[in-house]
């Protein structure tokens, strides 16, 4: 028992104490975190992710700064009933271009994570500007300022620049035309758009999102990233069943 | 502070050699069973380790000897629910539209079966008894935009309306207005002529102007008669059914601005036999023709 009569000494110097902390909780940290920078498969290999397009990014970011994931969770859990009401449960590729994720701890509006074309741009925007408009027993707050308020996107280019660093992989083709690419996706009858489909893939739709074509409004930039959240990844393609996408 | 552990004359215990202000600390051990119960739970977090998912390492996760799952789980448990749904899926599947409608127990399999998928994906824009909005078409009368026949409402949900995608039901009003087809004195003439066909009184020099202008501009459409094209969602303007509102301003609004409502496409979302029920579902709910 002598081995335990050396814990006194731990029990007497702060210094010493704080020193063993940090080594204890350090372990902890490196066996949890560390492999997963060079674990390979955490992430399933997937077709069609891609990093989001400029107007897309700005309604994401329009979607954390109003705090929606404060209600709306974007992670569909492997469990029946919720495969069963919103599809197929969340992959990690599907966040895996998400700075920071929002796979969200509370559901108080339903999930999002595939709420792209489920409804038509028109019931988003009537629903953001008043949800019990649509949903009467809805308790969310309304957006109406979203329609009225034009999008600021200045510095969507440094946003990019930004999430590069953190290993979003946007080309410079794609920094270098991201406000273009921005005001071609949000104007349905822009000669820009092809473009924009080739850097951003085929299925990049360019349409009037809020039904105000004399602006390109913060409503544009919602609904543009809430009707693609979801539809991205080829499911034709991945193997649920496969060994290494299992979890 | 004194250092020294002495034994303490009421108790028999020993302090633990500390003293602040005359005040002694006995040095009691732990509770037995608490200290049991530590020693377990380390105990059980070993049997975690070795029985489930646990351990990251260089090429991969230690899987644990009894290789739980979620997706596994989830799999085998929608795989279960398939063969439960069983005999009236396979039902769906196979039988034909007008087969559902006419057995009974078909039928009301069909029903709670659409039911439950309407309330999930359809209620949110056709509101929860189906009955409709602004915008949004009531399913619960016997007015149809794309057609009432059971094929028809099956079409409309698999392909949906206006998505651009192939096989969308697919139509365009102009906007007579905001694109300046038509001035603004013969949209006025136009409104009148519009609540003159649904039945109600209106001014008779107006829809005079009109008349020729709706043979040339809208009949194409909505028929000679106003009395609309289902195969080109054109509605019937005499039935006093309306979509985007009765009175003359959202009537002149609609002439001006030309609004046509997008619905999503399903397949993919739903499966082929849950579209069938709710075909039938929303048929037999309505004045299905």
């Amino acid at each position: 028992m002598s081995l335990w009569k050396q814990h006194a000494k731990f029990e007497r110097h702060s210094l010493l104490l704080i020193v063993g902390i940090l080594l204890v909780v350090s372990i902890g940290g490196l066996v949890e975190i560390a492999p997963l920078f060079w674990l390979q498969g955490t992430i399933e290999k997937v077709q069609g992710v891609r990093p989001y397009t400029p107007l897309e990014l700005a309604g994401r970011d329009i979607y954390v700064r109003e705090g929606c994931y404060l209600c709306h969770s974007q992670m569909i859990r492997p469990l029946r009933d919720e495969v069963e009401r919103y599809g197929h449960y969340s992959l990690a590729a599907e966040s895996m271009y998400d700075h920071p994720f929002q796979w969200g701890s509370k559901r108080t509006g339903p999930d999002l994570a595939r709420v792209g074309g489920k409804y038509s741009d028109s019931w988003h925007r009537d629903h953001l500007m008043d949800p019990r408009s649509v949903v009467p027993e809805s308790v969310m707050p309304p957006y109406k300022f979203l329609a009225d308020k034009e999008l600021d996107y200045h510095d969507i280019v440094d946003r990019m620049k930004t999430l590069r660093t953190e290993g979003v992989p946007y080309t410079a083709d794609e920094i270098a035309n991201a406000k273009k690419d921005l005001e071609a996706q949000a104007d349905p009858f822009s000669t820009d758009a092809v473009a924009l489909r080739g850097r951003y893939g085929a299925k990049v739709v360019n349409r009037d999102f809020d039904g105000d074509p004399n602006k390109i409004t913060e409503m544009d930039a919602l609904v543009a990233y809430l009707q693609m959240l979801g539809t991205l990844v080829d499911f034709k393609s991945y193997k649920a069943q496969a060994p290494e996408n299992q979890r | 502070m004194a250092l020294e552990r002495e034994t303490d004359d009421h108790t028999g215990v020993e302090t633990t050699g500390h003293e602040w202000d005359g005040i002694k600390e006995l040095d009691n051990p732990l509770p037995r069973w608490w200290l049991w119960v530590w020693y377990g739970t380390i105990a059980f977090s070993i049997a975690y380790w070795v029985a489930m998912p646990a351990w990251p390492g260089l090429h991969g996760y230690t899987k644990g000897l009894l290789h739980k799952s979620d997706r596994a789980e989830v799999a085998q448990q929608l795989a279960a629910l398939d063969v439960q749904r069983g005999a009236g899926a396979a039902m769906l599947r196979t039988a034909s539209l007008e087969q559902i409608e006419k057995d009974p127990k078909l039928q009301a399999y069909a029903q709670q079966v659409g039911q439950s998928v309407f309330g999930d994906n359809c209620a949110t824009c056709h509101g929860i008894g189906g009955t409709g909005g602004k915008g949004y078409p009531n399913l619960r009368d016997d007015v149809w935009l794309w057609g009432g026949k059971l094929e028809d409402i099956q079409y409309t949900i698999t392909h949906g309306v206006r998505t651009g995608a192939d096989g969308a039901r697919m139509s365009q009003m102009p906007a007579f207005g905001r694109d300046e087809l038509l001035k603004p004195e013969q949209i006025d003439d136009l409104t009148e002529y519009v609540v003159k066909l649904s039945g109600r009184p209106a001014d008779a020099g107006a829809v005079a102007r009109a008349a020729p202008i709706f043979a040339t501009q809208c009949s194409a459409c909505h028929g000679p008669e106003g009395k609309g094209n289902q195969q080109v969602g054109a509605p019937n303007l005499t039935d006093g059914e309306w979509l985007y509102g009765a009175d003359r301003a959202a009537i002149r609004g609609q002439i001006f601005a030309g609004n046509g409502g997008v619905m999503p496409t399903w397949q993919g979302r739903l499966s082929p036999e849950t579209i069938k029920a709710l075909a039938v579902y929303v048929h037999s709910n309505a004045g299905g023709q």
